[in-house]
């Protein structure tokens, strides 16, 4: 047996993970607060990706100017998507609003090869040194940054939906949006809030896994590795989202090394988390956090 | 009563009363459309009073409440004639969550607390339109009237019924709104719990000086508070008059308060009371 090996995925499953669980995190932000199935999550990390790359690579700004910018890019992004394309869907069938979610999956995804072109671009050197030795491991620096940057978003999440008045706004509109608009909430700036959030912390996970792989279309693929994790934890639940992550990030990584141990199948990194969607949907449909509604006694 | 037109002359023998802080004004709504439910309303709520509106199931009373606080048009429903004018200003029309703002919260229907926050959180949502630094005092406010509120720390989905209307009150109250509309408040309570309730409502109304418009079924307990009331039947008021006129009234008694006389009326003068128009 490989230790060494399983040690070495646990940690990379561990830090894919976190990072699977920061985008179904705001994957699960939309479907809480505005019922969307959002099929343009994956894009969303993309756009953050090309920005920021656009502004590091092209622009020569420095990287601790270009992602502030690249944040606040897609903060606007986010509202500009909702008030633009989603608002005057409002009052349509949900399956109409995820149908548009498709399209603009597809649009976005043209239109970045459009301006970006169809090959894959490095990310420019940001950490002086490749990696960090912790406890005999060889760790890429920029994991470090991303289990800091996925754990410090947990926790403002957290915050924000536990003690902020905006979190508090959004929960009750999740909960229902007629009580929302009788407490004084505006439906609309939360739904505007909720993806202008959503494609700010997308972004963050985004820059991460291209500063790692380098910037290609193939990144949006992360959107839709969200879904077994989202699921996973229950499609309603913040908790349940990170947790998902992690186990899928981890399941994968332990899948590889069994592979690549024993069976040789090859590509079982892959498809292991669909398996476990597949058998989460057959036995526990909620998720592991998934609400059901409570029945007073 | 007056119609709007009227209110511009001069009326002899009329004496110079304060303009009422809510004024609806022969208002028509309609929903989706094509569902006209409320057929020339008008009624007027003066500064610091309790107003009850009475009336049967249907009759259009939790459609006049959602028109003033907006919330008709998370509904499909719509103002089509008539004004609503608060405390100067016309608000048909206007958003829910802006009216808020105004200073009018609705108490809706069946409490609707978010049932999976805590009661303090729910309290919390309350002074969502609020930016003071006051909060917190007002939730010990909040806690003053509703002792019991305070000791349930869980889910606000598993406080019984009375609990629950407390904390919606509570919530109300957190939005240091001018005035209050409330949906039933007795609705599944014990009348124990009715009792209680009302006196709060009486107590709220007293010591911070909340106007409040009150819809209920439950028209004896909502005159015992009400200095004011307005009888409603399909989409119209067809009587009003103070609380003490309105228990007196001998249809008022037999329709709403039950057990006025020896005998029942007959159906002629069930017509009668029905047919007797009012202009409102």
């Amino acid at each position: 047996m490989n230790t060494h090996l399983l040690i070495q995925l646990l940690v990379n499953g561990l830090v894919v993970g976190t990072l699977y669980g920061v985008v179904a995190m705001s994957f699960v932000l939309i479907y809480k607060a505005t019922q969307v199935v959002n099929f343009a999550q994956g894009e969303l990390l993309l756009i953050g990706a090309w920005v920021c790359w656009a502004l590091l690579a092209k622009y020569q700004v420095p990287f601790y100017v270009g992602m502030p910018l690249t944040l606040v890019f897609m903060f606007a992004f986010g509202i500009a998507i909702q008030i633009v394309v989603l608002r005057p869907m409002i009052g349509e069938p949900i399956i109409s609003v995820i149908m548009v979610t498709i399209a603009l999956s597809t649009v976005f995804q043209a239109t970045l090869k459009w301006i970006f072109g169809v090959n894959p671009q490095p990310f420019p050197q940001i950490f002086t040194s490749q990696s960090v030795s912790i406890g005999g491991l060889q760790i890429q620096t920029v994991y470090v940054m991303s289990l800091v940057v996925s754990i410090a978003m947990m926790i403002g999440m957290a915050w924000f939906f536990k003690v902020s008045k905006y979190g508090l706004a959004m929960r009750a509109t999740a909960f229902d949006q007629q009580v929302a608009q009788s407490l004084g909430i505006s439906v609309k700036s939360v739904f505007a809030m909720a993806w202008a959030i959503s494609a700010t912390v997308s972004a963050v996970a985004g820059v991460v896994v291209a500063v790692v792989n380098g910037v290609s279309s193939g990144l949006s693929a992360y959107g839709i590795k969200v879904f077994p994790a989202a699921i996973l934890g229950g499609l309603d639940s913040i908790g349940g989202a990170v947790l998902g992550g992690i186990i899928i990030g981890l399941l994968e990584n332990i899948a590889q090394y069994i592979d690549s141990e024993y069976l040789h199948w090859g590509n079982l990194y892959e498809i292991a988390p669909f398996y476990v969607l597949i058998i989460i949907l057959m036995i526990k449909p909620y998720g592991l956090f998934g609400t059901k509604d409570i029945e007073r006694i | 009563m007056t119609e709007a037109a009227e209110l511009d002359r001069p009326q002899p023998g009329a004496s110079p009363a304060p303009a009422p802080l809510l004024s609806v004004k022969n208002i028509e709504v309609v929903y989706d459309d094509v569902i006209l439910v409320l057929r020339g309303l008008s009624l007027d709520v003066p500064q610091g009073a309790i107003v009850a509106l009475l009336g049967a199931n249907g009759a259009g009373k939790s459609t006049t409440l959602k028109a003033i606080s907006g919330l008709l048009k998370t509904e499909d429903g719509e103002v089509t004639r008539g004004e609503i004018v608060f405390d100067g200003e016309r608000i048909d029309g206007v958003d829910p969550d802006k009216i808020v703002r105004r200073g009018i919260f609705q108490v809706m229907e069946g409490r609707r607390i978010v049932s999976d926050m805590t009661s303090l959180e729910n309290l919390r949502l309350g002074a969502f339109t609020r930016s003071d630094r006051n909060v917190a005092a007002d939730i010990d406010m909040v806690y003053n009237y509703f002792p019991r509120l305070k000791e349930r720390t869980g889910l606000a989905g598993y406080l019984s019924g009375g609990e629950q209307q407390m904390l919606a009150i509570g919530r109300a109250l957190m939005a240091r709104p001018k005035m209050i509309l409330m949906d039933e408040p007795s609705m599944g309570l014990s009348p124990l719990l009715v009792k209680e309730v009302f006196s709060i409502i009486k107590q709220i109304n007293r010591d911070l000086g909340v106007t409040i418009l009150l819809v209920e079924q439950n028209a004896r307990a909502a005159l015992s508070v009400a200095s004011h009331g307005y009888i409603m039947e399909q989409g119209k008021v067809v009587l009003d008059g103070t609380a003490d006129e309105l228990r007196d009234n001998e249809d008022v008694k037999e329709f709403y308060l039950g057990g006025a006389g020896d005998q029942r009326k007959s159906f002629k003068n069930l017509k009668s009371f029905k047919r007797r128009k009012r202009w409102l």
